[in-house]
């Protein structure tokens, strides 16, 4: 019977994890660590931006134990969707983290460096090819929509992260990857069976998100074999039980029993789940079944402009019984404002105004079903965005003064309606990005997408 | 009747990418998962009414062994897009908590 001990150091690496916890899992002799290094729940910006989402400090802490730990039992360390986006500019960034790490501990080991930008020449002539599909839903795709993506990314399978392992890669440092390839990997090059790889892949990515009740993001590790694997936690205060491992299939996923990864599907349909202890769980039943192709997920984001905030609530009832009308006309009104100050140069389609109204329908907007409500506050979130740093800038700070005085027909004389917690009132966000793919690409294999170098360090 | 709040173990709203919301209401009890799935009170079409959107892009998903019920629709807004007011998705299942299951 195959077994391969798979250590997964946290949900995320930066997140953390407890010192113990990951050394516990070292004693258990793993074959492959593996962490998770990003995703687009946090939102476009770290694609768009190509900055990362957690700290240099808590990823550069949790990368120096990751890679004494691998160096001590000599297997491979695989990281993927490095600086949160994926894109080249995180995988240079952690492969930054790591070097100074290895100079400051003395280590040495073979890096792979698995890139998973995109070439827009490619990408372009492939959906001339027909070889590029929406997912649903998706917005729609044109060469327009490719050539003005800040970045795009690829998100690669566990084939080019095995092709790295098998060339001697000790360290794998990869862009956008699926999370649950990394995890899945080792064990299908060592021969474990397909489902139980997979499936454990797709639990051990988040870490201890698996566990009946979370303290905090930390190690867990799978004994993957031939038709079953085995789940534990590391900390020993904290468990798993059949119904909390079962549940993980859930999580971030429309469908709890299909999976789609690059190469195939996962198939939890018959999979059962046991209680092996009061910590650990078996998962049996479990399948992968192989696409026909390879099929490769696009992420991709663009500048949506330069934005400002303002937030300032409203106590007056005056106000408050008429705010949706003293929202329009103010945003009406200030549009004459604008062509003063801009000498016509900005047109109503140049500059956006959007305001939430918490309180009311902040956070659930046209789903709110208690739309009509509002208590005896509210606060007003707007954002401000143009194509330009400087006239958002000029336009937030006119309009907080602007809305600030707007009158209603209650009151003669001038009425300050806002309260803003703070002056000035506007905020500079800086550039903002949008998610603009949705898409899968159909390569001819799955490598052609991502580019391997090779570093001694 | 019993709000499901107060008989469900997790409700709860996310992003699965971000251009789908997905919701799961688990139960800690086979007791509890049985009553809510044979009220039928969660199902497509009532959801579909509450979240604006038509049955067919609504599915639907029991899970036995997870004592799940999960349902996922296109995301009311793609995820930080100008008008949305979750980037993680996570407080879009607040009108479920109030719903009422017969006795």
């Amino acid at each position: 019977m195959t077994e391969v001990r798979v250590l997964s150091a946290s949900g995320q690496i930066g997140s953390g994890f407890l010192e113990s916890s990951f050394q516990r899992g070292i004693s258990l002799k793993p074959h492959v660590i593996a962490c998770d290094g990003g995703s687009t729940d946090a939102g476009p910006v770290h694609l768009g931006s190509g900055k990362p989402h957690f700290s240099r400090e808590g990823t550069k802490r949790d990368l120096r134990l990751m890679l004494k730990g691998r160096d001590q039992l000599k297997v491979p360390l695989i990281i993927g969707s490095c600086g949160f986006g994926g894109g080249d500019d995180g995988v240079a960034w952690m492969r930054d983290i790591a070097l100074e790490i290895a100079k400051e501990e003395g280590l040495s080991f073979r890096l792979a460096l698995v890139r998973s930008e995109q070439d827009k020449e490619y990408l372009k002539r492939r959906l001339r090819e027909g070889r590029i599909r929406p997912l649903s839903p998706a917005p729609s795709i044109s060469e327009d929509v490719i050539d003005r993506s800040t970045h795009i990314v690829g998100m690669m399978g566990h084939e080019p992260l095995a092709d790295a392992v098998s060339k001697g890669a000790e360290v794998v440092l990869a862009g956008r990857a699926s999370d649950t390839a990394l995890f899945s990997t080792v064990p299908m090059m060592m021969g474990a069976g397909a489902g139980p790889a997979w499936h454990a892949a797709k639990i051990l990515e988040c870490g201890t998100a698996c566990v009946v009740q979370r303290k905090r993001p930390d190690s867990i590790m799978a004994w993957v074999r031939d038709d079953h694997f085995d789940i534990e936690p590391m900390d020993m205060d904290v468990r798993c039980s059949a119904q909390s491992v079962a549940s993980h299939t859930l999580y971030e996923n429309a469908d709890p029993f299909l999976i789609t990864e690059p190469s195939g599907t996962i198939d939890s349909y018959e999979s059962r789940y046991q209680a092996l202890n009061d910590r650990s769980v078996r998962v049996n039943g479990s399948r992968f079944r192989p696409a026909e192709q390879v099929t490769i997920k696009l992420e991709g984001a663009e500048l949506a402009g330069y934005q400002a905030i303002i937030i300032g609530g409203v106590r007056e009832p005056f106000i408050l019984r008429q705010l949706d009308s003293w929202l329009a006309a103010m945003q009406e009104k200030f549009f004459a404002r604008v062509q003063e100050m801009f000498n016509g140069r900005l047109g109503r389609d140049d500059y956006d105004i959007h305001v939430r109204v918490y309180g009311r329908d902040g956070v659930m907007g046209k789903l709110e079903p208690y739309a009509d409500r509002i208590g005896h506050e509210v606060a007003l979130l707007f954002t401000i965005t143009t194509a330009e740093e400087a006239a958002t800038d000029a336009i937030a700070k006119t309009f907080a003064h602007f809305a600030l005085h707007y009158p209603i027909p209650e009151w003669r004389g001038l009425i300050s309606g806002i309260a803003f917690p703070m002056a000035p009132a506007h905020v500079n966000r800086g550039p903002a990005y949008r998610f603009n793919l949705n898409h899968v690409v159909v390569p001819d294999s799955p490598l052609e997408m991502f580019r391997t170098e090779f570093m001694e360090v | 009747m019993t709000r499901l709040g107060d008989l469900a173990q997790l409700i709860r709203s996310k992003n699965a990418g971000a251009f789908t919301l997905t919701f799961d209401v688990m139960f800690d009890t086979q007791e509890s998962y049985e009553r809510v799935r044979a009220s039928k009170v969660l199902n497509k079409k009532n959801f579909a009414a509450m979240y604006h959107v038509p049955e067919e892009e609504v599915t639907f998903f029991e899970h036995d062994a997870a004592r799940a019920i999960k349902i996922s629709i296109p995301r009311p807004y793609v995820q930080s897009s100008r008008e949305d007011g979750d980037a993680y998705g996570g407080q879009q299942h607040a009108p479920l908590v109030d719903l009422e299951i017969p006795d």
